[in-house]
C-alpha cells in the first residue's frame, strides 16, 4: 500500500466560518450591543408627527404597512414600540449607573474601616430586605413620578447585589499580599484603593453596569404599567402595554403582544451581551 | 543601626499552644544572620513579625529600630522577601509597574538582576518565578530599605540562578551597610552566606 502515513487529521472541532471561541464571542457582544445602540439612535430620530392619531386607519391588524399594527387612535405601533424601547433603555442606562456608582462607592468604602464596613451591610439588608417594586413606587412617588423618579427609583434600589459583590471581592484584595507590600512601601490607603483594588473589581462594575440593565427596564415598565411610573403620554412600553390592556378583551391581540415581544428580546439582548462580555473579561486571562 | 525584637509572643486565636515565647532577636546594619528552624517552627511568622506584616494587636512584644518604634505609615524601612513571588503581584499589573512601585530602579541595577527589558512590559503570569523573584528582590532594595529579611528568598528557584541572586543581594546589602535576616531551611546556604545563625528553637522558650 502507498498511502501517505501522514494524513493531517482534524483533531479540533472547527465551524465552518473559522471562528474560535473567543472570536465568536466578541462578534455576539458587538452585535448585540450596536442594535441596542441602533434602537437607542433610531428611537431619537422619529418624528413625533408620525404617530399622531388618524382615525382613518383605526385597529388595523399587522400588515406590511403597519408591521406591529395599529391602535384604537390609528398610530402605527412600530413606530410607538421602537420609540418606547429607546426610552427604555436610555432611562435603564441612566439606572444602572446611578446603581452602579452607588455600589462602587460603598463597595469602596467598606474596605477602609471595620465601622463603615458593618454601616455598609446594614445599609444592604435594609434594602434588601425591602421588595424592590415597592421601593421604586415609593421614592417614584415622593419624587413625584416622571422620568426623574422612576429613574432614582430605580437607581437607588437596584446597586445591593452589586455592593456584596464588590465587597468580597475588595475584602479578599486587601488580604493580598501585594497589598501588604503596597503598604509597606508606603503607600496611602487612598492610594492602594485606586491602584490595587479599582483595575481589580473593574471587570464587576462593567458587569454589574450590563447585568442590572434587564432588571432596569423590566422594573421601570413594570412600574409605568401600573401607573406610579412615566406619564401617560410618553410613549414608553409600560404605557403602551396598560394602554392595550383595555383593548384586549376585544379582540386587538397586536397590540400588547408585540411591544411586549420586543421588551423581551430587548432584556435576552442585553443579558446575552452581560454573559459574553463576562467570559472576555474573566480577570484570569483578560489580557490574552 | 539595630532591629530589634523584645519578648515576642504570638499564638493563632484561641489556641493554647504559643508559636512564639518570649523570643528576643536583634539584627545589625551590616550583619547577614540566619535563621534556622523546623516546618511550624514560627519563621514565617516571626520573618512578618519584624517587617510590620503582623497587625499590632495580634501579637505581644515590642519591635524597635534603634529603640524606636516603626512608623506606620511611609516606607517601612524593614523589607520582606516572600518565598511566592507570584502572590505579592498584582495580577492585573505589567512588571514595570510592579518593580517601579517601590522606587526608581537604575537601569545598570536592572540589567545586574538579568532582567530583560522586554519583560517590563509583560504581565506577572507570563513570566517564570525565578525571573518574578528577581524583580521582588530588586524592588525590595530600595535606597530606603534599612534591613532585609528574606523568607524562603530561593527556594523555589534553581542553583544557578539561586547563585546569582544571592550574590547580587549580598553585594548591595554590604556596600549600603544594610543588615540581614535570611530565614531558610537550608542550612548548607545559611553556613555558606550567614555571619551568624540562630536556631529558633534555641531562643524560643516554648
Amino acid at each position: 500500500m502507498n498511502k501517505p502515513v501522514d494524513t493531517p487529521k482534524k483533531k479540533f472541532h472547527t465551524s465552518p466560518l473559522k471562528l474560535n471561541l473567543r472570536t465568536k464571542t466578541i462578534l455576539i457582544i458587538v452585535l448585540t450591543a450596536s442594535m441596542l445602540v441602533a434602537i437607542v439612535i433610531n428611537s431619537l430620530f422619529i418624528d413625533v408627527s408620525t404617530i399622531t392619531t388618524n382615525f382613518s386607519s383605526i385597529n388595523l391588524p399587522p400588515s406590511f404597512e403597519h408591521l406591529f399594527g395599529t391602535d384604537w387612535m390609528g398610530r402605527d405601533m412600530f413606530t410607538r414600540t421602537l420609540k418606547g424601547l429607546g426610552l427604555s433603555i436610555m432611562i435603564g442606562a441612566l439606572a444602572s449607573i446611578i446603581s452602579t456608582v452607588v455600589a462602587v462607592i460603598l463597595g469602596l468604602s467598606s474596605g477602609m474601616n471595620k465601622y463603615l464596613d458593618s454601616f455598609v451591610s446594614w445599609l444592604v439588608d435594609l434594602f434588601s430586605s425591602i421588595p424592590h417594586l415597592l421601593l421604586i413606587i415609593l421614592i417614584s412617588i415622593s419624587l413625584g413620578g416622571g422620568v426623574i423618579g422612576v429613574i432614582v427609583g430605580v437607581g437607588v434600589s437596584h446597586w445591593t447585589t452589586l455592593t456584596r459583590v464588590i465587597r468580597a471581592e475588595i475584602k479578599q484584595i486587601n488580604t493580598s499580599e501585594y497589598v501588604h507590600l503596597s503598604k509597606n512601601f508606603g503607600k496611602s490607603k487612598w492610594w492602594i484603593a485606586k491602584k490595587h483594588i479599582l483595575p481589580l473589581i473593574l471587570t464587576q462594575v462593567v458587569l454589574g453596569v450590563i447585568l442590572v440593565f434587564p432588571h432596569a427596564i423590566m422594573h421601570e415598565a413594570s412600574v409605568t404599567f401600573l401607573g406610579f411610573g412615566l406619564s401617560p403620554h410618553e410613549p414608553a412600553i409600560g404605557i403602551i402595554l396598560s394602554e392595550s390592556m383595555k383593548y384586549l378583551a376585544t379582540g386587538v391581540w397586536w397590540l400588547a403582544f408585540f411591544p411586549g415581544v420586543s421588551l423581551l428580546i430587548i432584556v435576552l439582548l442585553f443579558d446575552l451581551v452581560g454573559d459574553n462580555l463576562q467570559k472576555i473579561l474573566d480577570p484570569t486571562n483578560a489580557h490574552e | 543601626m539595630e532591629l530589634k525584637g523584645k519578648n515576642i509572643n504570638f499564638k493563632y486565636g484561641f489556641s493554647k499552644k504559643w508559636i512564639l515565647k518570649d523570643l528576643n532577636i536583634s539584627l545589625k546594619s551590616g550583619e547577614i544572620k540566619g535563621l534556622i528552624g523546623d516546618s511550624g517552627s514560627g519563621k514565617s511568622t516571626l520573618s512578618k513579625i519584624l517587617s510590620g506584616y503582623m497587625e499590632e494587636k495580634k501579637f505581644k512584644g515590642d519591635i524597635t529600630i534603634d529603640g524606636l518604634k516603626p512608623l506606620k505609615s511611609g516606607f517601612n524601612p524593614v523589607q520582606l522577601i516572600f518565598q511566592h513571588p507570584e502572590q505579592t503581584m498584582n495580577p492585573k499589573w505589567k512588571m514595570k509597574d510592579i518593580l517601579y512601585e517601590s522606587w526608581d530602579v537604575t537601569e545598570d541595577l536592572i540589567e545586574e538582576f538579568g532582567i530583560q527589558k522586554s519583560w517590563l512590559n509583560r504581565w506577572p503570569n507570563e513570566l517564570s518565578g525565578g525571573e518574578l523573584q528577581r524583580f521582588a528582590v530588586l524592588r525590595a532594595l530600595s535606597p530606603n530599605t534599612q534591613f532585609l529579611i528574606a523568607d524562603e528568598m530561593t527556594t523555589m528557584l534553581d542553583a544557578v540562578t539561586q547563585v546569582q541572586i544571592w550574590d547580587l543581594t549580598i553585594k548591595i546589602t554590604k556596600q549600603r551597610n544594610m543588615g540581614m535576616l535570611i530565614v531558610s531551611h537550608d542550612k548548607d546556604l545559611i553556613d555558606t552566606i550567614c555571619d551568624d545563625i540562630v536556631y529558633l528553637n534555641d531562643i524560643n522558650n516554648v
